[in-house]
């Protein structure tokens, strides 16, 4: 049996070593393309932070990890997938038969489309050569504008902090995080950072960036309100997309994402897909949608490649959660965070110490929930809300009080 | 033969001396607060339960974790956080869903109960033995387990 996998990230390495698990004989090649050992995109804000070097985000940490497990690491960008003959077609002109394929290539940031972006000292926060070229720029006392103040440009927003730059934060969204908060939370974020010192400014829009004639700077960045901001260095991040491109004329079928069954295979039998590229089913809509969060990208690796090697899993959905550490004040969301058709709602807030928990109820069961300034056993949210366990009478204690879901917890399901 | 803690809610009378002496032993001071065992106290019905991390045979926590920081100690078979690999990031304690890995704003690293390398300072301050350390077949936290492979995508496969 030969396994191809598309992608070394937290996906492909964690099918490539399950993979290893279930079947000692197999042959497993995993293909990837940046020139890096397989690292953790989630780590980098801590690399431009200054908090670890570059090894401190690569993902296994002996350099002869794959060597010991037998997973040939190919540095290679795929360019084709044919279904039919069970061929990738690669960059370098090589092809690489398989039997079966997990498709974990992830996703890549996009542009907005405002002028300007095409031009030195303008980057994403990516790749590790990202980070590189961020750090040449960000310099202490640099003036640095950020677009975006979703959830990794939020991340980037601290380790830009850290790095003592003059720091500006557009966003259009009226709020920060506009994704994973609410009104409350959001606006709560935005005061925070405001008060640490970064200018943030929400329902912003740039309109382009243009050379700052008087030399001061390298950039005026425009605003669609009017605002013009000095910058010598701009960071993008306003979104994402999954790397499908490659897999035009597979004959897979390709929404936003690859969409996957509940055994995590796409339309093309014995081709799967996993992580940030895949379209599975939401777990608490039942609808099929991308969560590209780091807890779904190692779950559905590991079970895409259980099903891969023949032990059949069905995954139950991905359940949409998130932690984000904005300037010291924390902050997580998960599941329907917004609240479900016909639910109710309960929170606690103590705007003058940033806390707030918000809990949204379908019935009896918790369904989604949002927290700010908790750091305490904040994981039990996912077990209440995963248990899909009927609260009972808690229900009632927890909209008195919003912050005793451990006890809640523990009163239902121990 | 793997040893692990068992708790008995029961036994527990609420004196906390198991938050006192894992914060003195992992952190060095008697500060609850600090604590990587937890006693909720349940005032209306009489009831205290000390919890803490289970160990999990396949850890969420591990799993989730972006850089290879919890890692399981080959002797105690506890996940334990490598300080030098964490790098803060927190998606451990929003992955694991019994809430038992916590964030430490003081070492920008997270926290979880490491078994103390094998002899759990929890269990010997335990008067009522309502915490002991035993042979990891007879906990109940076989219990939690099956939580686990009830709900969850990670644990049913093990099946």
């Amino acid at each position: 049996m030969r396994y191809a996998i598309i992608g070394a990230g937290p996906t492909g390495v964690v099918a490539a070593e399950t993979l290893r698990r279930e079947d000692a004989q197999a042959e497993i090649v995993v293909v990837g393309g940046e020139p890096e050992p397989a690292y953790s995109r989630m780590a980098i804000p801590y690399l431009l932070a200054g908090q670890i070097e570059e090894a401190g985000t690569y993902l296994r940490h002996s350099p002869d990890h794959f060597d010991a497990l037998g997973i040939k690491c190919v540095r290679d960008w795929v360019k084709g997938v044919d279904s039919n003959t069970r061929r990738l077609s690669l960059h370098s002109g090589e092809t690489l038969a398989f039997d079966r394929l997990l498709v974990a290539s992830g996703s890549h940031p996009v542009k907005p489309p405002v002028s300007g972006l095409d031009q030195p000292a303008i980057h994403h926060c990516w790749t590790l050569q990202d980070a590189r070229d961020i750090a040449h720029y960000a310099a202490a006392g640099s003036r640095v504008v950020l677009m975006g103040a979703g959830f990794i440009g939020s991340i980037i927003m601290e380790a830009l902090a850290r790095r003592q730059v003059k720091l500006t934060v557009i966003e259009m969204g009226d709020r920060m995080v506009p994704r994973m908060m609410d009104q409350t939370a959001g606006n709560l974020i935005k005061r925070w950072c405001i008060a640490q010192g970064v200018d943030v400014r929400t329902s912003t829009e740039i309109r382009r960036v243009v050379p700052d004639p008087s030399g001061a700077s390298r950039y005026l960045v425009q605003t669609a309100q009017g605002g013009e901001i000095a910058a010598d260095l701009i960071v993008v991040a306003t979104g994402v997309r999954p790397n499908v491109e490659f897999l035009a004329g597979s004959g897979i079928e390709i929404r936003q994402g690859v969409v996957v069954d509940e055994y995590l295979q796409s339309s093309a039998v014995g081709i799967y897909a996993a992580g940030d590229v895949c379209e599975g089913f939401d777990w608490n809509t039942g609808k099929h949608s991308v969560h590209a969060i780091q807890p779904v990208a190692v779950e559905t690796g590991r079970l895409a490649a259980l099903n891969m090697s023949g032990c059949k899993v069905r995954y139950q959905g991905s359940l949409g959660m998130n932690v984000l550490d904005s300037l010291g004040l924390i902050s997580t969301s998960y599941g329907l965070w917004q609240g479900a058709d016909g639910g109710e709602a309960a929170q606690l807030l103590d705007e003058a110490n940033y806390r707030y928990i918000k809990l949204q109820f379908d019935g009896r069961r918790l369904v989604g929930a949002i927290t700010l300034g908790f750091t305490e056993h904040v994981g039990v949210l996912r077990g209440l809300i995963q248990s899909r366990i009927d609260l009972g009478d808690w229900k009632a204690r927890l909209t008195r009080d919003p912050s005793r879901v451990m006890e809640a917890y523990l009163a239902t399901i121990q | 033969m793997m040893r692990s803690l068992s708790i008995t809610p029961a036994k527990c009378t609420g004196c906390l001396q198991c938050e006192m002496a894992c914060s003195f032993e992992k952190e060095g001071v008697f500060n609850p607060a600090r604590s990587r065992i937890k006693v909720f106290l349940f005032e209306h019905e009489g009831r205290n339960v000390p919890y803490t991390c289970t160990q999990c045979a396949d850890a969420w926590c591990k799993n989730a974790c972006p850089t290879e920081a919890i890692q399981i100690n080959a002797v105690t078979g506890a996940k334990e956080v490598i300080n030098s690999l964490c790098v803060g990031c927190k998606v451990c304690t929003i992955a694991c869903p019994f809430g038992t890995v916590n964030y430490s704003h003081a070492t920008g690293k997270v926290i979880k109960c490491d078994l103390c390398g094998g002899d759990p300072a929890c269990a010997k301050a335990c008067p009522t033995e309502a915490i002991t350390f035993i042979d990891a077949d007879w906990t109940g936290y076989q219990k939690m387990r099956g939580w686990a492979e009830r709900t969850d995508t990670q644990s049913s496969a093990q099946a």
